[in-house]
C-alpha cells in the first residue's frame, strides 16, 4: 500500500509538471467543444445557389422571390443560365434552379412535366443532396401556398416532427461526441505515453529492480489518469450545459457513471499500447490510429454506423467510444434510459476486460 | 570471506544471439568486483540477470543463497541496482526521487530523517535537494542514482556502467564513495568499459563474446605482461609516424601514444630487438615500463589493430599549407544570464590534433559547436580555413567535416543510402558523388554491410561509417565530438589509427573527449572549466604543471582533476574574498 501511494504521488507530480498532460486535460477540451459547437456543423445553411429567371410571368417572379426568402439558401438571381453555369463549374455555387420561359404554361399543363430544372454540383454529394432537397422543398412550399400542392389529394397535410432534437441542430449531437474524443485522448493517449516514457528513459528498469509489484506499477499509472479523465468530463459537461446552452435531459450522476465506465476500456487500451510499443513515438502513433481516429470516425459521432459497410460495422463493436457516444447522446438529448445505459456499460466493460487481459498476458516483471 | 553471489553456468540467449555463454563466477562481499569487457561483450545482460531483471536461459544465479529465478522478490530486497541512465525521474526533485525509492522499499524515511541526511551528506547533494533531477549535471545525477540505489542498505550493489559520459572529477568522487561502501562489507559490482577503473577493482570478471576470459585480481593479469611494456621517450620527429611503424612490426602486440612518448607492448616471448632499432631510428630512448591493465586486456583479446589506416593511405594529401586552420578570438556565448563560453581564444595549425577537455557543463560543447558553425557566437571571432563563420558559414562548412556524438546516422536508411545522402548534403556533383561513395565503400570496407541499417551494425562499423560520411567532401578540418564514448579499447585504437593517418595527410583535427587516453593522442589540449580556457598546452606539459613530490609521474587524468580543482579553489576563494 505504501508503495502504491508513493507511486501514485510520483505520477501526480509528473502530471503537474508535464505541460502536455495539462494541455490535453484542461485546454484541449474547451477548444474541441467550441470547435464542434460553432465551427463544425453538419447543418447546411446559406447554401449559395443561382436562380435563373427566364420567364417574366408573375408566378415565376413570386417563385424566385420565395427561393430568395428561404433561410437556408443564398440566392444569386440572374436572367440567363450562361451567367451562372461557369460559377457552378468553379464551385462558387452549389446548385442552379432554372425557372424556364414557359414556366407558367408548364404549370398549367401540370401532371408529370417538370416545371423547373435543378442542377446541383454533386462533387460534394452530401451538400448537393441537401441543396436539391431544399430547393425542392421551397418549390413544394410555394406550390402548396399557391393552392397547387400535389395532385389534388385534398386536405392531407404532412407535418414532420423531430424528436429529441427538434431543431435538428447538429451541435446537440456533436458536443457529446466531442466529450468522447477528449476522454479518449486522456485515457488512451496519455496513458500510452506515460508508460512508454518510463521504458524510454530507463526508469522502468530501475522501478523493476525495486520490490514494487507489477500490479502496483500498473495501478499507479491508471489512477491519476482516471482522476484527470473524470475532471475533464465534468468540465466538459459544465461547459456544454452552462456555456453552450445544451439541454441536458438526463441526470448528472448518470453522465459521470457512464464516463467512469468508459475510462476502463480507454485506459486499458492505452496500457496495452504501451506494453506493445516501448517508445513514445510508436505509442503516440498507435494511440492516434487505434484510439483517437476511431473515436471520431467509427463511434457514430460524425458518421452513422448503420450506413457503414458491413465489415466496418462489425469493427465498431470493438471501439469503446461507440458505446460511450451512444450513451452520452442519450443522456444529453433523451434522458436516463437505463436499459440502453446498462447495455452500453456491459459492452464497455467487456472491451475493457479484453484489453486488460491481453495486457496481463503480454507484460512481464522482467526485461527479457 | 562471505560469498555473496554464486553464478553457475549461466547462458542467456536472445533469439539467435547468445549474450552470455556459460558464465560461472563468485562475487564476494566486502570487495569491489569489476565486470569489464568490450562493447557487446554481455556486461549489461549479466548485470540484469544479477538484478533478477532477466532470467538466464540456462544455469543459475544465487544471491545471498536466494535463487534469482525463483525468488526475485527477495533478490530485489537485497540488491541495489543503478541502471545505465541512473533510473531517475527528471521531472521530480532530488528529494522526491529519494522519497519515491524509499517508499518503494517500504522504508520509514523522510526528508527530516536520519537516512536521508546521511545519504545526502554522503553524496554531497545536500545543497541541491530541492532541484529537479533533470537540472542536475551528469555527475550529480550519477550521485543521486547511487543514493537511490543505496536506499535500503543493500547487500549487493549493482552499478551498470556508472561512469559513462561523466567527467573525471565526478568519477573520482563516485569511486571514493564506492570504496567506503566496500569497506563497510557490501559487495559492489561495477561494470565498465574504462580499463583504468577495472585496474582499481579488487576483482575483475573480464568478458568477451559472452564468455569469461579472465577472473581474478587485475594485478595478476597485469603481472603476466611484466617485461613486455616499453616506452619510447624523447622521439625526434613525428611520434605518430613512429607509432604507425611500431605497430607494423611483427613483434609488437599493441601500441598507443602517451603524450610525447609511444607505448609499445611486445608479443609473448619476443626479444626487443625490433623496437630497439626503431627507437634508434628516431633517436629515442627505449625504457621498460610497468605494464598496465589495458596492455594485458588488449593482449588477452588478441592484440590491437595494425598501424596502417587503409583510409588515410589512399587519400591524397592536402596540398595547401595555410598555417592556422582554425582560429577563435575572445569567443563568447551567453544563454540568458549564463555564460557558457567566456572569451576563449586559441589557434589550431594545419596537421595538428587539438583536444578540447573539461568537466560536464564546462562549455566545451558550446565552444565546439560555435567553431563548426552550429551555434552563433554572442561575440568574438571564429574562423575556419580563414573564413569567418559569421559572414560565410556556408563556405566555411564545406571546408569542415563533422562527426557528431552517437554518430548521427539514419537508422531507417541503409548504409549505402546514408552515404548517398551525406554526399548529396555536401553538394557533390552527380558524377563525383558516385565516385566518392564508391571510394568510401572500398576504403572503409563497407561492401558486406551496404544494405544493413546502421542501427544493426556493430559499433566499430558504425563509427567507420560516420567517419566515411564526414570525409565524403574531403574536408581540411575534422571536428570529432566525443567520437569514442562507450567504445571498447580495440575499436578506439582502430579509430585513432585512421585519425592518425589522416593527420599525416595534412588534415587538422579538433576533438572533444572524456577519455584521458584519447587526450594523449592530441598535440595540444585545451582545458575548459566554467566557460573559460584555463590551460592550453601539450599533454606532457599539462602533466608537468601538477607534478609534485607525491606524484612524480601524474597521469593525464590526475592532471585534469588537479588543474580543475585548483582553478575552482581559486575562484571560490575570490568569491569569498569579495
Amino acid at each position: 500500500m505504501k508503495r502504491l501511494v508513493a507511486l501514485v504521488r510520483k505520477e501526480s507530480y509528473q502530471v503537474l509538471r508535464d505541460p502536455a498532460a495539462l494541455l490535453i486535460t484542461f485546454v484541449l477540451p474547451p477548444i474541441l467543444l467550441f470547435l464542434f459547437a460553432f465551427a463544425v456543423s453538419l447543418d447546411v445553411k446559406d447554401v449559395k445557389v443561382g436562380v435563373v429567371l427566364e420567364s417574366d410571368g408573375t408566378q415565376a417572379r413570386e417563385l424566385a422571390a420565395s427561393f430568395a426568402a428561404t433561410p437556408y439558401l443564398k440566392v444569386t438571381p440572374v436572367r440567363h443560365r450562361n451567367e451562372v453555369e461557369s460559377k457552378l463549374v468553379s464551385g462558387e455555387l452549389a446548385a442552379i434552379a432554372v425557372i424556364p420561359s414557359d414556366f407558367e404554361a408548364r404549370l398549367l399543363e401540370g401532371q408529370g412535366g417538370a416545371a423547373i430544372q435543378i442542377i446541383a454540383d454533386a462533387s460534394n454529394p452530401n451538400t448537393s443532396t441537401f441543396t436539391a432537397a431544399y430547393l425542392q422543398g421551397a418549390f413544394a412550399n410555394w406550390m402548396s401556398s399557391e393552392g397547387m400542392g400535389g395532385s389534388g389529394a385534398a386536405g392531407i397535410q404532412l407535418q414532420q416532427r423531430f424528436w429529441f432534437n427538434a431543431e435538428l441542430e447538429s451541435r446537440r449531437t456533436l458536443v457529446p461526441g466531442a466529450i468522447a474524443v477528449v476522454m479518449t485522448m486522456i485515457g488512451t493517449l496519455l496513458t500510452a505515453l506515460v508508460v512508454s516514457r518510463e521504458w524510454e528513459r530507463g526508469t522502468m528498469e530501475a522501478l523493476l529492480a525495486t520490490p514494487a509489484t507489477l500490479g502496483e506499477i500498473i495501478l499507479s499509472k491508471l489512477l491519476p489518469y482516471f482522476v484527470l479523465g473524470f475532471v475533464a468530463t465534468a468540465g466538459c459537461a459544465f461547459l456544454a450545459v452552462q456555456v453552450l446552452g445544451l439541454p441536458m435531459v438526463g441526470s448528472f450522476p448518470a453522465l459521470m457513471l457512464i464516463s467512469a465506465i468508459f475510462l476502463v476500456p480507454a485506459l486499458g487500451q492505452g496500457l496495452l499500447i504501451s506494453t506493445v510499443s516501448k517508445n513514445q513515438f510508436m505509442a503516440a502513433q498507435l494511440a492516434v490510429m487505434t484510439g483517437y481516429l476511431p473515436s471520431f470516425l467509427l463511434s457514430g459521432f460524425l458518421f452513422e454506423i448503420q450506413s457503414m459497410p458491413w465489415v466496418i460495422q462489425k469493427i465498431t463493436y470493438l471501439i469503446p467510444a461507440r458505446y460511450f457516444v451512444s450513451s452520452l447522446q442519450t443522456v444529453f438529448l433523451a434522458g436516463d434510459v437505463w436499459p440502453l445505459f446498462l447495455r452500453d456499460i456491459a459492452s464497455m466493460l467487456a472491451v475493457g476486460a479484453l484489453f486488460f487481459g491481453i495486457t496481463r498476458l503480454k507484460s512481464k516483471r522482467r526485461l527479457d | 570471506m562471505a560469498i555473496d553471489v554464486v553464478i553457475t553456468d549461466v547462458v542467456k540467449r536472445f533469439g539467435e544471439t547468445t549474450a552470455l555463454d556459460g558464465i560461472s563466477a563468485h562475487i564476494l562481499g566486502g570487495r569491489l568486483t569489476g565486470v569489464v569487457g568490450p562493447d557487446g561483450a554481455g556486461k549489461t545482460t549479466l548485470m540484469r540477470c544479477l538484478a533478477a531483471l532477466m532470467l538466464p536461459t540456462a544455469g543459475s544465479i544465487a544471491l545471498c543463497g536466494h535463487d534469482v529465478a525463483s525468488e526475485p522478490g527477495i533478490v530485489h530486497e537485497l540488491t541495489g541496482y543503478m541502471p545505465q541512465r541512473f533510473g531517475l525521474y527528471e521531472d521530480l526533485s532530488v528529494m522526491q526521487n529519494m522519497q519515491l525509492y524509499a517508499d518503494l522499499r517500504n522504508l520509514d524515511a523522510g526528508p527530516d530523517g536520519e537516512l536521508f541526511a546521511r545519504l545526502l551528506h554522503f553524496t554531497g547533494l545536500e545543497p541541491f535537494s530541492g532541484r529537479l533531477a533533470g537540472a542536475l549535471s551528469g555527475g550529480m545525477k550519477q550521485k543521486l542514482g547511487l543514493a537511490c540505489a543505496l536506499m535500503a542498505r543493500p547487500q549487493v550493489l549493482l552499478l551498470d556502467e556508472p561512469s559513462v559520459g561523466v567527467d573525471p572529477v565526478s568519477r573520482q568522487d563516485l569511486w571514493r564513495m564506492v570504496q567506503e561502501l566496500v569497506a563497510a562489507g557490501m559487495a559492489v559490482v561495477w561494470s565498465t568499459a574504462y580499463l583504468d577503473e577495472a585496474q582499481s577493482c579488487q576483482d575483475v570478471l573480464l568478458l568477451n563474446h559472452g564468455k569469461i576470459v579472465y577472473a581474478g585480481a587485475p594485478e595478476d593479469l597485469t603481472a603476466r605482461l611484466r617485461g613486455r611494456s616499453y616506452l619510447m621517450r624523447d622521439i625526434c620527429g613525428n611520434r605518430r609516424e613512429a607509432l604507425t611503424r611500431g605497430l607494423q612490426l611483427p613483434s609488437v602486440r599493441d601500441g598507443v601514444i602517451q603524450g610525447a612518448s609511444v607505448r609499445l607492448v611486445l608479443a609473448e616471448n619476443t626479444p626487443a630487438d625490433e623496437i630497439t632499432s626503431l627507437a634508434a631510428q628516431y633517436e629515442a630512448t627505449l625504457v621498460q615500463t610497468p605494464p598496465r591493465f589495458e596492455d594485458a586486456f588488449i593482449d588477452l583479446l588478441g592484440g590491437g589493430p595494425g598501424g596502417v589506416s587503409s583510409i588515410a593511405e589512399r587519400m591524397e594529401p592536402i596540398e595547401s599549407r595555410q598555417g592556422v586552420m582554425v582560429r577563435c578570438h575572445e569567443l563568447t556565448r551567453r544563454f540568458g544570464e549564463f555564460t557558457a563560453t567566456d572569451k576563449v581564444s586559441f589557434d589550431v595549425r594545419q596537421g595538428e590534433i587539438l583536444g578540447l577537455l573539461g568537466p560536464n557543463g564546462a562549455g566545451k560543447s558550446t565552444t565546439f559547436k560555435m567553431l563548426c558553425g552550429l551555434l552563433k557566437p554572442t561575440s568574438g571571432l571564429a574562423e575556419v580555413v580563414g573564413l569567418d563563420l559569421r559572414h560565410s558559414p556556408g563556405k566555411a562548412k564545406i571546408q569542415l567535416g563533422y562527426m557528431a556524438q552517437k554518430f548521427s546516422l539514419y537508422g531507417l536508411l541503409s548504409v549505402r543510402q546514408n552515404l548517398d545522402f551525406f554526399a548529396g548534403v555536401y553538394g557533390l556533383k552527380r558524377a563525383l558523388r558516385k565516385e566518392r561513395v564508391r571510394e568510401m565503400i572500398a576504403l572503409f570496407e563497407l561492401e558486406p554491410m551496404l544494405d544493413v541499417s546502421p542501427d544493426d551494425m556493430p559499433l566499430g562499423f558504425k563509427q567507420r561509417l560516420a567517419l566515411a560520411c564526414a570525409l565524403m567532401h574531403r574536408p581540411k578540418v575534422l571536428f570529432l565530438d566525443e567520437p569514442t564514448s562507450g567504445v571498447d579499447p580495440i575499436t578506439r585504437r582502430e579509430f585513432w589509427t585512421h585519425i592518425t593517418g589522416l593527420v599525416g595527410k595534412g588534415v587538422t583535427v579538433l576533438v572533444t573527449t572524456h577519455f584521458m587516453e584519447e587526450a594523449e593522442y592530441c598535440d595540444r589540449v585545451a582545458l575548459v572549466n566554467r566557460g573559460q580556457l584555463i590551460a592550453l598546452n601539450t599533454p606532457d606539459q599539462l602533466k608537468a604543471m601538477v607534478t609534485d613530490q607525491d606524484t612524480p609521474d601524474p597521469t593525464m587524468e590526475q592532471a585534469f582533476i588537479r588543474l580543475i580543482e585548483r582553478q575552482n579553489a581559486l575562484e571560490d576563494g575570490k568569491e569569498q574574498a569579495a
